[in-house]
């Protein structure tokens, strides 16, 4: 199978810090991928040098054997490749249905039309409620963002994700300050992402990574130190070494 | 995980849909019945000042297309009259230089002027963002009254704009002395970019607008771009700004260098915010009361009225920061849900 996302020798340094270096990693449709790394190992700088919204000192990025690495952020997300923020990014003020139907509307090229409000449209407004139904998110369409939990706004981020229509998607930490009771929705949503997308994931739940992952790509001080099954990350001896004192520590050897 | 059946979902959809579209609807025309009740009393009460009422919807134009770049974009500006001056002036010069003395032409013109002016504007301002952004537009504006000053064989420089003249509306209505037909004209110009901009803002490029002025990081991982939408508003934004600038130039058939100026930018900005930001209502509102106690205050006592203004702006910063009429929707809106009603 050919690669839908490859990252080639990327490297990125802020000043003299390198934060990324010599990275390189390739995937096929239908990857899960577990990018997983101490806090500062630059896990969600890759993402933002991915999708264009740094710049790297060197190395490529292509989509589809297309390189993008001069093409810019709004054009990565056109192309198929997208996102979600580790700390959620929405609207306070608009409601869940908006949020879905515009990431619909800009998928399909509508989002600066003049006239019409989205939800007045019957097919946008079919594919929002779908897509809000599958992530249990149907009966708070119409509810302002700052009025629902925090879980839900995780949800919602994934919803927007995938009303993208994506054929690569980076989840930074998509269960970040999400209480306990709560992980399991987005566990059971990921379970449910499209079987064709290839998604990269990055968590420090390695339980979540464990259930998830069918491969588990570690990054330390901007290397990566290991590229292989999840079944052999904990016997991996510099993965051991790297997380050392560090209290993903207690995760791995659970 | 599916809870309900797609049929069921389906209805839902279309319940939603057609109640949300009868609201839109319900308080576009309350929208437009509110300007028609509060145009036609102005005329009943003040016959003798209906120029002051032409002034105030050429102002109000100026507003709502401030209102789009700073209230539903983000952008900070302090030059928006720059887009006002350019369509007054290209009303004035088609008549004054041209002889094109047909007021819908001349409005024309001053929507087009208005709207290259803009497109120029956006693209300097989308250089810089926050205070650079704010001093770009002082830059500009300055820029723009400098310009009109020294081309006065056009413009007629510190002296003003003269010699237009205009032709009867439509053929048959002249426009006289007292005003009756600038200040019908303007309030039929307003209800249309009224309703315009009620349609552009709750578009789906109404949205994004409004998206780009929370997290434009936002809209960009969604795959759009905040530049392209952001220029695209002020092209808009400057067609509006520039019909208000051609009612000026043919309801006093003069345009002085002021319309193009520093303070009526500012001042298009302190009516805004009296007002409220992102809300086509808020804009008349701030409108409205400005000029009004503008007119009163200054009356009756003219040494102090900036002083009043001053007082009333800090009131309103500090204990109405949504602006008067975003406050007044809020607490309706208390009201309303605690009385039972729920919003879609
Ligand atoms: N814009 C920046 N400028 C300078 N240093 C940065 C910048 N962004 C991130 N860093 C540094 O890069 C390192 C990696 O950060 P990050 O990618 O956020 O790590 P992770 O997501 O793995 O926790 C950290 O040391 C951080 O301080
Ligand atoms: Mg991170």
């Amino acid at each position: 199978m050919s690669a839908v996302f490859e990252v080639i020798n990327l490297k990125k340094a802020f000043g003299g810090l390198v934060v990324t270096n010599d990275v390189s990693l390739s995937m096929v449709a239908g990857d899960r991928v577990a990018l997983i790394g101490p806090n500062g190992a630059g896990k969600t700088t890759f993402v933002n040098l991915v999708t264009g919204a740094l710049k790297p000192s060197s190395g490529e990025v292509r989509l589809r054997n297309e390189p993008v690495t001069r093409i810019g952020p709004t054009g990565r997300v056109q192309r198929g490749l997208v996102r979600s923020f580790q700390v959620t990014r929405l609207f306070q003020d608009m409601t869940p249905a908006e949020h879905v139907g515009l990431a619909v509307l800009q998928r399909t090229g509508k989002s600066a039309e003049l006239h019409g409000n989205f939800l007045t449209r019957p097919a946008v407004m079919e594919e929002v409620y779908d897509l809000l139904e599958r992530l249990g998110l149907y009966s708070l369409a119409h509810r302002k963002v700052r009025e629902i939990a925090y879980g839900q706004q995780r949800l919602l981020e994934l919803a927007i994700a995938l009303a993208l229509k994506p054929s690569v998607l980076l989840l930074d930490e998509p269960a970040a300050g999400v209480p306990q009771s709560d992980t399991g929705r987005i566990e059971e949503a990921l379970a449910n992402l499209p079987a064709d997308l290839a998604v990269v994931m990055i968590e420090h739940d390695m339980d979540l990574v464990f259930r998830f992952a069918k491969r588990v790509v570690v990054l330390a001080a901007g290397t990566i130190i290991f590229d292989g099954l999840p079944a052999d990350v904990t016997k991996d001896a510099r993965v051991r070494e790297a997380y050392l004192g560090s209290y993903a520590n207690a995760g791995l050897n659970a | 995980m599916t809870e309900k059946t797609n049929s069921t979902l389906a209805a839902g959809a279309a319940t939603t849909r057609s109640r949300l579209r009868a609201g839109f609807i319900k308080r576009d025309l309350y929208g437009f019945a509110a300007i028609v009740i509060v145009a036609a009393a102005g005329y009943v009460l003040f016959p003798d000042n209906l120029a002051l009422l032409t002034r105030i919807i050429a102002i109000a134009l100026l507003v709502l297309s401030l209102d789009l770049v700073t209230g539903y974009c983000g952008v900070a500006t302090l030059g928006q009259a720059a887009l006002f001056g350019s369509g007054a002036y290209a009303a004035g010069i088609l008549s004054a230089h041209y002889g094109i003395n047909d007021p819908l032409l001349m409005t024309l013109g001053g929507i087009f002027a208005g709207a290259v002016a803009g497109l120029i504007c956006g693209i300097v301002m989308l250089r810089a963002h926050g205070l650079p952004q704010l001093v770009l537009s002082i830059a500009l504006v300055y820029l723009f009254h400098e310009f009109a000053n020294k081309a006065s064989s056009w413009t007629g420089g510190s002296d003003g704009l003269s010699g237009i003249v205009l032709d009867p509306l439509f053929g048959l209505y002249e426009f006289d002395l007292f005003g009756h037909t600038a200040y019908f004209f303007g309030v039929v110009l307003l209800l249309i970019v009224f309703t315009l901009l009620r349609i552009v803002v709750r578009s789906p490029f109404g949205m994004l607008c409004r998206g780009i002025k929370e997290d434009p990081v936002r809209i960009r991982a969604l795959g759009a771009s905040p530049h392209k939408a952001v220029i695209k508003m002020y092209i808009i934004s400057g067609a509006v700004a520039g019909t208000g600038g051609a009612l000026s130039a043919i309801s006093t058939q003069v345009v002085a260098l002021d319309a193009l100026s520093f303070t009526q930018s500012a001042e298009a900005l302190v009516m805004l915010v009296l007002g409220g930001t992102g809300s086509l209502f808020g804009a008349l509102v701030g409108t409205v009361i400005f000029m009004l106690f503008e007119d009163f205050v200054s009356a009756a006592n003219p040494f102090h009225w900036l002083t009043m203004v001053g007082a009333l702006l800090i009131v309103v910063v500090l204990f109405a920061p949504k602006g008067i009429f975003g406050t007044v929707q809020d607490l309706l809106s208390v009201r309303k849900n605690t009385t039972g009603e729920t919003r879609p």
